[in-house]
């Protein structure tokens, strides 16, 4: 069966608006009388929730934290991209959607991508209205800088808090609503399973994480902004709680979930120091505007590094290879995520990393400090500063640009790092892959939408810098609420749903049983170490580098493992009490099974592309090989049962408006 | 490192709870929670429950984690979250005391986790700038002063965790409420309604049974992103003359 | 005029009440020590060698002036507002802060001194019973007392001067007095840049200014009024 993604007709640049303005609306007393259950605080959802009760709409907005400010998002460091040209560089909306394109491996669908593009200038307006305190410079505007992967500076940026700014705009604008009734907040309410009414989403079942009861609640439609899987390989920079649970449900339910091998590992993140490691820590990737990436040339100073016999200090600059700038001329350490994580690992592997585990390379500020410091001096009158001078300006201004980062560096590893070189290595960071969705962000099951991380569609095998928080504002902002409405026009006869109706109470008795199911195991492993091993797993076969061998041995591993959590694991307390151990469990058997399909996609994508690098598909180089001919298009799985293969679905992506080509960054 | 730990346990809302002695053996690079997630595992291994505390992004920016370390909120690294705070600051052998943050106004629900929720029922009083979506205007129409978006930016670095709820022996939510109040005043975007959010706000914090602020400043020290009491006396003025100055009669 | 009661009544509407009465009480110490030291002989200098003159006359000048009357009463007033506000303030914080308190208690803060910031209740109630002392001893003695009558140019003049140096004559009380005095300097050392705070006046370029006087003034203040009785102890 092939997918529709219901693409409005039309020439690249216009669908947007043309589709906008002839899409079906739902009436202000009619949206009075509609109810919308959303899932999720973060960008994605809060915005969503917000302007959707600003509609007018009835909203019940769900979280699993305490508040809806907790949500992840909050943890965006870099900046958020958009086509404004402020900075006069050349950019466009079409170069944004072009980047974009290229910059995911040509595996997003272009209408999408070209309205992300589109909407990216409206999100800044919005903002900066919100009172999101953006950096500006001494004019009082805004200020850019540039970002992994493209050459304009395109990237808005709040210190190195973006995240955390943009999300507070938008749970603001969310608490404005709960103030005026439009919206009911749910908080501690954890979604444990999508209610389908004739094949439509028309409720959930929500647990009360305090009192441990399962809630039901029904709506016309059900919007899920719960974020990616990350946490599938354990050790992520994801938070502690992100996970699959609500996605899965619904691929549980018939949804049907796409790409999911794709996921992109962040080249700059503090490097794993021991087995209790709980997570990783990400450096803003702006640091590669100005950190120059090297390994030492000889291994026997890597291998004296590591030892702790020398440091990055002591190796002299021609005995130091800059990997990036030389393997990659054009965009240097600039190179996008994907690139520069591979290159480091294919260092290490090389047997040069530089930290005890034999898993970092050096992110050194030394040339920025004193490129930074000399002009310094030199706008301050000096004319002939000395060494130590141009070092204390220049890390003044180092300071200025990173220093929370710095700081938190510094924190974490207990070393200066104006002083040392960073040690940086990559990690898991984000999901490309989600829930299918068409043009309208509604997945295959009528009346559920997706947006923000939890959909697959605007970044093909790889990411942007700074395209996430975009991405998840223009989708709760300014996609959603309107092509919701293409749903809902239709819904204005239905009554409201009474969640006590057959289906609901069917829901909620499966997953009480399921719940109750798991707490009786009573065995004796916990269900960290369960998550532990499967993030073991996942890493080294459906990590940096994968094969087709290797796939194969992970899906048996996966399934073994998942034999033994039912057979073995152990959660304490019961299932009527506040039980972070039992939130943790549910969540970490859904990895169990959404990390088999990740395998599953990895083992069918026959290629290398984006975040999916295939060992078998390189060139000599070690160059990534796609394969547009066999693998341009979207894989969308079926969920089919437990012990059933799921069932390959795919969307043919279709480029009318970009040539594709090799990506290149030399 | 060997360490004792004593731990404040308490099963809900409505029960008591009491201190707990654990013995746990923790490395240097550990942080703390991870040094408590061993601590978990092991009492898990035991069949015992594990100590509940609050904790996700463990990157110092959620505001989700929330302990009292050797009686600081978040401990005693200065400017530090309790999830980046580092076992390296503490001694081998030493004892450390664990409580959850504590206030009328932040009840225990269970060990170390609290509510504080009337944290958000203050933001949805007035902590907001009132725009819809699509009705800005291009976002360099109004040119910010590069310092006074600085000085917002410093007040909206609050991540609403709650220490200086905590760490105020009056149990005042003052630094928080003016950190909000702050950060949208000092823009023009957020000038237009500051009177009315400034009354709001503070009357919501009042209802909450938040303490009232003695200036004693222990909210800053103990602050994990360094927001300023000077914010509370902006809140003081913004609330004065709106109290005073404003013609609304309400 | 609900939103006046509205505002009088919010939290810190309460502080501002503090801050105000408080700023007037510092006000009004610094009028009582300069009348104080004239307690002492080589301040207010009689030839004739009555060493209660000055200090006579001046109380004379302070309970008749009308104009000084009527700003007593403020005081009054002030001081009575001030202890009452506090007092609530400190019970309504004491319910915020719950029953449980920590087992590990810290005082750290910024800029202030900590023991005297979370202890101004204390400091306050201190303050407070040795002014009911102080006001029956001296006070109510001239308002109602039967005083020994001093004449100066042939006026009448109720001699509080008599009454100061007796009581200074007792060594229990000049500890008293100046245990009083060091509370009283806490008490001034944290409430006088507190209530500029309160008042929303804090500015990077002016406040260390304001906590540089407030540290000068809490303790060259009381210092002046410790000094009178051990002077007059020691020497007298």
């Amino acid at each position: 069966m092939s997918l529709d993604s219901k693409t409005p007709p039309g020439p690249l640049a216009e669908k947007w608006t043309r589709y906008r303005g002839t899409m079906n609306l739902v009436a202000p007393n009619n949206k009075r009388r509609i109810d919308i259950i959303v899932v999720g605080t973060g960008l994605a959802g809060a915005s969503a929730a917000a302007t959707l009760g600003e509609l007018g709409y009835n909203v019940k907005c769900f979280t699993f934290h305490d508040s809806p400010r907790r949500a992840h998002s909050i943890a965006a460091q870099g900046g958020i991209n958009a086509a404004k040209n402020y900075a006069n560089d050349g950019d466009s909306v079409y170069r944004l959607f072009y980047d974009t394109i290229k910059g995911g491996d040509y595996r997003s669908r272009e209408s999408n991508v070209y309205r992300l593009a589109e909407v990216s200038r409206n999100i800044i307006d919005q903002a900066v209205a919100q009172g999101v305190p953006f950096a500006r410079d001494y004019g009082g505007l805004l200020d850019n800088r540039s970002f992994g992967g493209v050459q304009v500076s395109r990237t808005f940026y709040a210190r190195g808090q973006t995240g955390q700014q943009l999300l507070l705009g938008a749970y603001q604008a969310l608490s404005r609503q709960i103030a005026l009734g439009t919206v009911e907040m749910y908080n501690r309410h954890e979604m444990l399973d999508l209610v389908l009414v004739d094949g439509k989403a028309r409720g959930i079942i929500a647990r009360n994480l305090v009192t441990g009861k399962l809630e039901r609640f029904a709506a016309h439609c059900v919007v899920l902004g719960t974020g990616g899987y990350s946490n599938v390989f354990y050790l992520s920079t994801n938070a502690m709680m992100c996970n699959v649970t609500a996605a899965w449900r619904a691929v549980r339910r018939g949804a049907y979930m796409a790409n999911p091998c794709f996921t992109q590992i962040h080249p700059t993140c503090i490097p794993q120091s021991g087995d209790y490691q709980s997570k990783l820590t990400l450096m803003s990737e702006s640091l590669r505007n100005d950190g120059r990436v090297w390994v030492p040339k000889k291994k026997e100073d890597a291998k004296a590094i590591r030892e702790g016999q020398k440091t990055g200090r002591d190796i002299a600059e021609e005995d130091r290879d800059y990997f990036l700038e030389r393997r990659y001329p054009a965009f240097g350490n600039l190179v996008p995520r994907d690139v520069a994580s591979r290159a480091s690992k294919t260092a290490c592997d090389e047997g040069l990393g530089v930290a005890p585990t034999g898993l970092a390379v050096f992110l050194d500020f030394t040339a920025a400090i004193e490129r930074y410091g000399k002009s310094k001096a030199h706008s301050m009158g000096m004319h002939d500063p000395s060494p130590e001078k141009i070092r204390e300006l220049g890390e003044a201004v180092i300071s200025e640009k990173y220093g929370n980062l710095f700081e938190m560096y510094e924190k974490i590893t207990g070393e200066n790092p104006y002083k040392m070189p960073m040690k940086i290595y990559p990690a898991v960071h984000y999901t490309m892959g989600g829930l299918w969705v068409d043009y309208n962000l509604e997945t295959n099951i009528p009346g559920l939408f997706a947006t923000g991380e939890c959909n697959f569609s605007d970044h093909g095998a790889n990411r942007l810098g700074a395209s996430a928080l975009m991405q998840g504002l223009a989708d709760g902002y300014f996609v959603l609420p309107y092509t919701i409405g293409q749903f809902l026009s239709n819904e204005i006869r239905t009554p409201k749903f009474s969640p006590d109706a057959k289906e609901f109470v069917e829901a909620e008795n499966q997953t009480r049983e399921r719940l109750e199911g798991m707490i009786n195991i009573k065995g004796s492993q916990s269900v960290e170490s369960f998550h532990r091993r499967l993030g073991k797993i996942m890493w080294e076969y459906c990590g940096m580098a994968r094969n087709a061998d290797g796939l194969q041995k992970a899906r048996k591993m996966i399934r073994e493992l998942r034999e033994e959590f039912y057979k073995d694991v152990f959660i304490p307390g019961s299932t009527e009490e506040y039980n972070p151990e039992l939130e943790k469990a549910q969540r970490v058997a859904d990895f169990l099974e959404m990390g088999e399909l990740m395998v599953l996609d990895a083992l069918n994508r026959n290629e290398s592309c984006g975040g999916h690098f295939r060992e078998e598909y390189q060139s000599e180089e070690g160059e990534a090989q796609r394969n547009d001919a066999d693998y341009a298009f979207v894989s969308a799985w079926e969920y089919k049962g437990w012990e059933a293969e799921p069932v390959l679905h795919k969307e043919e992506l279709v480029f009318e408006n970009i040539e594709l080509k090799t990506r290149s960054y030399k | 490192m060997k360490l004792t730990l004593k731990i404040w346990r308490q099963k809900s809302l409505k029960e008591k709870g009491r201190f707990e002695t654990y013995k746990v053996e923790a490395n240097p690079h550990m942080s703390f929670l991870e040094m408590l997630d061993v601590l978990n595992e092991e009492l898990i291994a035991k069949k015992e429950e594990p100590v509940v505390f609050e904790h996700d992004c463990r990157e110092g920016i959620c505001g989700t984690c929330s302990m009292v370390i050797n009686g600081e909120p978040h401990g005693p690294m200065g400017g530090t979250t309790a999830c980046q705070l580092h076992m390296r600051h503490f001694k081998d052998g030493e004892t450390i005391v664990i409580e959850p943050f504590r206030a009328s106004a932040f009840p225990v629900m269970k060990d170390l986790a609290v509510d504080r929720s009337a944290l958000d029922r203050i933001i949805q009083a007035g902590g907001y700038i009132s725009v819809s979506t699509g009705a800005a205007q291009d976002a360099n129409a109004v040119p910010i002063d590069k310092d006074t978006a600085g000085h917002s930016f410093d007040a909206a670095a609050c991540i609403g965790c709650g220490a200086c709820v905590a760490a105020c022996p009056n149990a005042s939510a003052m630094l928080f409420v003016s950190a909000k109040v702050s950060h949208l005043a000092l823009l023009p975007q957020g000038k237009v309604e500051a009177k009315r959010r400034a009354q709001a706000m503070v009357k919501q914090m009042d209802l909450e049974g938040f303490g009232m602020c003695s200036n004693i400043t222990a909210c800053e020290a103990e602050c994990p992103k360094g927001i300023s009491v000077e914010n509370i006396a902006r809140l003081n003025r913004e609330y004065l003359s709106s109290a005073l100055g404003s013609e609304t009669v309400a | 005029m609900s939103w006046f009661s509205d505002f009088l009544t919010s939290s810190i509407g309460r502080k501002v009440v503090m801050s105000l009465t408080g700023l007037f009480l510092i006000l009004f110490l610094l009028v009582h020590l300069a009348g104080n030291l004239q307690l002492l002989p080589f301040l207010a200098h009689d030839p004739a060698g009555d060493p209660g003159k000055a200090f006579n006359l001046y109380s004379k000048f302070m309970t008749s002036n009308p104009l000084i009357k009527t700003v007593s009463y403020l005081l009054y007033a002030s001081i009575l507002i001030h202890a009452i506000q506090g007092w609530l303030l400190w019970s309504k914080n004491r319910k915020a802060r719950g029953n449980q308190g920590y087992a590990v208690k810290v005082n750290k803060v910024v800029g202030t001194n900590s023991f005297a910031a979370s202890n101004m209740g204390w400091l306050g109630t201190i303050i407070f019973i040795f002014l009911a002392i102080h006001m029956y001893q001296f006070w109510l003695q001239m308002k109602l007392g039967h005083l020994p009558m001093a004449y100066y140019d042939g006026v009448e003049v109720k001699n509080l001067y008599s009454i100061v140096a007796e009581a200074y004559e007792s060594l229990g009380y000049v500890i008293f007095y100046v245990v009083s005095m060091v509370v009283i300097a806490y008490h001034l050392n944290h409430g006088f840049q507190s209530a500029f705070q309160t008042l929303g006046i804090n500015h990077h370029k002016y406040t260390p200014f304001i906590k540089w006087v407030g540290k000068a003034y809490s303790i060259l203040v009381p210092l002046g009024f410790a000094i009178i009785p051990i002077y007059m102890y020691f020497f007298m």
